[in-house]
């Protein structure tokens, strides 16, 4: 997989396959992008399970902390990891010992670790990095359009007005393989300069 | 549900819009309302703190301003855009993202009157200072570069000449300065050039101009490339600390690619309140519909209408890109092969009083300040739109006493010519 653009059927197949997602360094603290991204995932519909050894006994919106993907204790779609860079390796090396496998990891806006993505793949799972499913779920269903983000759809169709709980369709017809020519270009000379 | 990118006429068209998902409409609703009404306490404030797509407060997004959002950021190819209520309030905010009082941006000297107003004296009273620089000595942008300098502004066509600016030179001296370049737009609009493709980081237009392109409707917009990394140094406060007014968030952090589009809505937009009408919004997508075509005309009959002038014993000089031995038409050809735009000056072998003489004499030409229109229009640059600069900067933009602007529009260009022969023939 090209980690530098992804194309919108690869995003759109994982946001439309996986049920239940484990998402590593969620936070109870309400300002916290990890916080309101597992809230709006919980609200589109997915099995939510947060992972944050510091925050075992208490619950996020209902759900109970999980000290590590080993202690979900049953089978998980998708990992998606709230780490920075520097952290992703010993969470990846952690779900490859799952059985049976995850089919995804994700890595969080902001974080990319090839090598560990590499290891993940050669396991057949699915990788996506330095993207937020809350993002790319709002840009596929065009949700996220009302803050004026050009979401790289189009459709002739009337969607239902979005309500709480409810899932939204994912297949509109796409502008584009994953992110902007332009904005992929320079994450790409980041990460290669970094 | 392919992964295949469509043409500009269709996102022109298309982008953005998708029938009403409440009544089924299909042409875009003017949402004319200040305010939209929450499910709930808790809904409220995930919308307050940032943390929910939806509506609040016009001021700070509408549904129909979100359309017209979208179908500009598609056009240019960026990742988002914020509409506000004209070109000058979309300069106001993207400077205010950047400058803190002190700092500087370097501006090409070649520039729209109005801006070069805007930035020498408006801005000056909030301490962010203007260094001028030559859009034809690329090295004079370099030499301008200081460590307080946060921005490099230029026009894609520049006001009021017509002339084409090397966007890619001055994108490299910015990337080396590790600040953004910021592009006016307007005169090109995103059917002859996308600067982003050219390495911009931010475009801003007066869609007033050719995107709106009936002369109806006041508008401007910022487009975020999505290409800027925002988080090094500190440099950019705004969008790499905790924001005080969003409970700690750090936008970059937040919203990746697209934040600097919404750090211009949340602290730009709230906060200053250039909000567009969504009336507005309706008339000037309903014109973006169009722009492919009437852009291409628009430049067919300019350059009719620069060739007619080139060749007319009254005329002194004409400065279009669009002729073949313009000083700018190597850029013109390598920028915009569509066309070279249709706003345009030349001057008179009769100077001044010749120029006051052809205005007052031409039938069909409207003596106006506006530029993009469908009607063609006519103005004389050092009499208004550039009278507050003195001599010597109004021959550096462009905007000499004997030079006449003329902004060609869609009409049968063998009426233009005619016009404009009985007018220099008196």
């Amino acid at each position: 997989m090209n980690h530098d653009a992804y194309p919108d059927n690869y995003i759109r197949g994982i946001l439309n396959s996986v049920k239940s997602i484990a998402m590593v360094g969620a936070s109870p603290v309400n300002v916290r992008p990890s916080y309101f991204a597992f809230k709006y995932l919980a609200q589109r519909g997915y099995d939510m399970i947060p992972i944050n050894p510091g925050h075992v006994g208490k619950d996020l919106l209902g759900k109970p902390f999980v000290a590590s993907l080993r202690d979900i204790g049953r089978p998980v779609d998708m990992i998606d990891i709230f780490r920075n860079s520097s952290h992703i390796m010993p969470v990846v090396e952690e779900a490859l010992a799952l059985d049976p496998l995850p089919k995804v990891v994700w890595m969080q806006l902001g974080a990319r670790d090839d090598a560990a993505a590499e290891k993940a793949e050669a396991a057949g799972i699915k990788v996506v990095m330095n993207r937020c499913p809350k993002i790319e779920y709002g840009r596929l269903s065009s949700e996220i359009s009302w803050m004026g983000v050009n979401s790289r759809t189009l459709s002739s169709k009337r969607a239902p007005a979005p309500t709480q709980g409810m899932r939204l369709s994912l297949n509109r017809m796409s502008v584009g393989g994953g992110d902007t020519a332009a904005s992929d270009r320079a994450a790409k000379n980041k990460s290669e300069q970094s | 549900m392919s992964d295949r990118l469509p043409g500009f006429s269709t996102l022109a068209v298309h982008a953005g819009a998708q029938p009403d998902p409440t009544t089924g409409a299909r042409a875009t609703p003017i949402y004319q309302t200040t305010s939209f009404v929450f499910n709930d306490a808790d809904h409220a404030a995930s919308l307050f703190g940032l943390q929910a797509f939806g509506n609040i407060y016009t001021r700070i997004g509408n549904p129909t301003n979100a359309v017209l959002e979208e179908r500009v950021a598609a056009l240019e190819g960026g990742t988002a855009a914020l509409a506000v209520a004209s070109g000058h309030a979309a300069q106001v905010v993207v400077l205010q993202q950047l400058l803190q009082p002190g700092d500087e941006f370097i501006a090409a000297r070649k520039l729209y009157g109005g801006s070069i107003n805007q930035f020498t004296h408006a801005f000056k009273s909030f301490g962010w200072n203007v260094v001028w620089a030559d859009p034809d000595d690329i090295a004079s942008f370099e030499r301008a570069v200081t460590p307080r300098t946060k921005a490099i502004f230029i026009e894609s066509i520049a006001n009021p000449g017509g002339s084409i600016t090397d966007i890619e030179a001055i994108s490299t001296v910015a990337a080396k300065a590790g600040v953004p370049l910021i592009v006016d737009n307007t005169l090109a609009s995103p059917y002859l050039i996308r600067p982003i493709d050219h390495g911009a980081d931010i475009v801003v237009h007066s869609l007033t101009k050719f995107l709106g392109g009936h002369g109806n409707s006041l508008g401007g917009i910022i487009v975020d490339a999505g290409t800027f990394d925002w988080s090094t140094g500190g440099k950019y406060p705004m969008l790499s600390e905790p924001r005080p007014e969003y409970h700690g968030i750090r936008l970059q952090e937040t919203f990746g690619n697209f934040a600097f589009a919404i750090a211009c809505r949340v602290l730009g937009l709230r906060d200053l309140g250039p909000a567009l009408s969504p009336f507005n919004a309706f008339m000037i997508l309903t014109g973006i519909e169009t722009l492919p075509l009437r852009m291409q005309k628009h430049c067919d009959n300019a350059k009719a209408v620069a060739e007619f002038l080139a060749g007319h014993p009254a005329v002194a000089s004409v400065s279009y890109a669009g002729l073949a031995s313009d000083k700018y038409n190597r850029l013109a050809r390598k920028y915009a092969p569509k066309g070279a735009g249709a706003v345009f000056t030349f001057s008179l072998k009769g100077g001044y009083d010749a120029g006051v003489n052809l205005v007052s004499k031409l039938q069909l030409f409207s003596h106006l300040a506006n530029v993009g229109d469908t009607r063609s229009l006519v103005i004389h640059p050092a009499s208004t739109t550039h009278s507050q600069l003195d001599d010597a900067a109004k021959v550096k933009s462009g905007a000499g006493p004997d030079v006449v602007r003329l902004s060609i529009g869609i009409e049968d260009k063998e009426d233009l010519i005619a016009d404009l022969e009985q007018a220099l023939g008196a």
